[in-house]
């Protein structure tokens, strides 16, 4: 099979790179190793709704519930509320991913994008050392496809980047860890994020509960990497849900690891773009990919579509999706990084006074980088690490 | 070519195939194909993958 572009992986910054590519007219062929696209989830499902729809039409079919706002708690209890549209982009929309990652991956083949389930990548061709396409194992028979560009969207299992050289793998303290159940409690709140810190709670992270509409929410925990241990994450999450939801179903169980690496350091080379998990594209405080995703899917369909027409797929020749994918997201991510960090060295004493501090103060139209600008004028002392950061 | 009895075990009643693990193999040692964690003769045993399994599926055998 020959084609212009494969890209590895149907999530969304797969799809959205697929269809980008083939509505300008490119051959397209995307795989998908799993039989089913987008089942089961890895995501806690928050989005921000503005961005988002600057991508994509809106469907209720895949927007599972609204929201108005977030809750953010302290290790001691203490709350402070953020509003919708100024806590940042992980809050607005809680998707149904199985039904969202799907229809990503049918607007790609609508406009001419072939999609191979059940296919699933073993190495990359090479011609003269050069990738040239990807050998791959479709439902259990070998299938070879030629394509001068490969996009790897294969997600924190990447192997696409680690076969062409650029080294993906994460460090443990790079990776949060994630356990999720889908609760369903008369207590749960259907319109507002929570956020819950604490580093008995949740090690270097955090606990949330995204509401779903209709009593159902994703019940989650992410914990830093080096600071959990074998089963940590699932263990703590059920404890978590003694303490906040003692009555609450639990009616599914999902698993997953979110890169927080920070910025990578090169997700081109000769053949090769990687986008979204694979480029470790997530933002390292919230631990949101969603959107980064979709933003990089889109550039780097746009730079195959140049390459591909001008013949230069080198690294130098893809240095454009290089150039946009870190001027759109790139300092962003490097800032959370940096509060990353600092954060995760923070005691739950330390929590409690940046948390109790805002409490007289109003937050409600702040955006996180507000917040974090008040946070530094209240407790100076405590973030004097972070002050360039805030400046 | 696979180690009949490789130090890494993978409890499969536990694993919830969430890939975790193969994001952190230094070695390229693990391949998650839809709910069966393959582990390659490559694997050098380090743990790293055990100490970050979100449901304790991943254990090396001393």
């Amino acid at each position: 099979m020959k084609c212009d572009v494969v890209v590895v992986g149907a999530g969304p910054a797969g799809s959205m790179a697929a269809r980008t590519a083939a509505a300008a007219g490119l051959n397209v062929v995307m795989l998908e190793k799993r039989q089913e696209i987008g089942d089961p989830v890895r995501c806690a499902e928050g989005v921000g709704k503005r961005v988002l729809c600057e991508m994509v039409k809106p469907d209720s079919q895949w927007i599972a519930a609204e929201v108005k706002g977030a809750r953010i708690y302290a290790p001691d209890g203490t709350r402070v509320v953020m509003s919708e549209d100024r806590a940042g982009s992980e809050v607005g929309y809680v998707l149904e991913r199985k039904i969202f990652d799907r229809a990503l991956a049918m607007d790609a083949a609508r406009v001419g994008a072939k999609v191979l389930v059940k296919t699933r990548a073993l190495e990359l061709l090479r011609k003269n050392g050069v990738p040239c396409g990807v050998s791959a194992m479709h439902m259990g028979e070998p299938l070879q496809i030629e394509a001068p560009l490969i996009i790897g969207a294969d997600g924190v299992e990447s192997k696409v980047g680690r076969w062409a050289g650029i080294d993906t793998a994460l460090k443990p303290k790079d990776i949060h860890c994630c356990a999720q159940f889908l609760v369903q409690d008369s207590t749960i709140d259907d319109e507002y994020c929570e956020f819950f810190l604490g580093n008995n709670l949740a090690p270097g992270g955090y606990v949330w509960t995204f509401p779903k509409g209709d009593k159902l929410a994703n019940v989650g925990i992410g914990v830093q990497g080096s600071k959990s241990g074998s089963g940590v994450p699932v263990r703590l999450l059920k404890e978590f849900m003694k303490s906040h939801f003692p009555n609450g179903r639990v009616v599914e169980i999902v698993a997953g690891g979110d890169p927080s690496s920070g910025v990578i350091e090169s997700a081109t080379a000769d053949g090769v773009m990687l986008v979204g998990d694979a480029a470790h594209q997530t933002d390292p405080i919230t631990g949101g990919g969603i959107l980064n995703a979709m933003k990089a899917g889109i550039i780097a369909g746009e730079v195959a579509v140049k390459a591909v027409s001008n013949g230069n797929l080198s690294k130098a020749g893809l240095k454009e999706y290089e150039d946009r994918w870190r001027a759109e997201m790139g300092k962003h991510i490097a800032r959370s990084f940096e509060y990353k960090e600092f954060f995760v060295k923070l005691t739950d004493n330390d929590l409690n006074q940046l948390i109790g501090s805002l409490k007289n103060e109003d937050i409600s139209k702040m955006d996180l980088r507000g917040m974090l600008r008040m946070l530094f004028k209240l407790n100076p002392k405590l973030l004097w690490e972070l002050r360039h950061l805030v400046v | 070519m696979w180690r009949c009895d490789p130090l890494l075990t993978v409890n499969r009643y536990k694993c919830c195939y969430c890939g975790a693990c193969v994001g952190v193999c230094p070695t390229m040692s693990l391949e998650l194909v839809e709910t069966w964690l393959e582990v390659s003769p490559e694997c050098k045993e380090c743990g790293i993958c055990t100490k970050i399994c979100p449901v304790g599926a991943l254990e090396v055998k001393a």
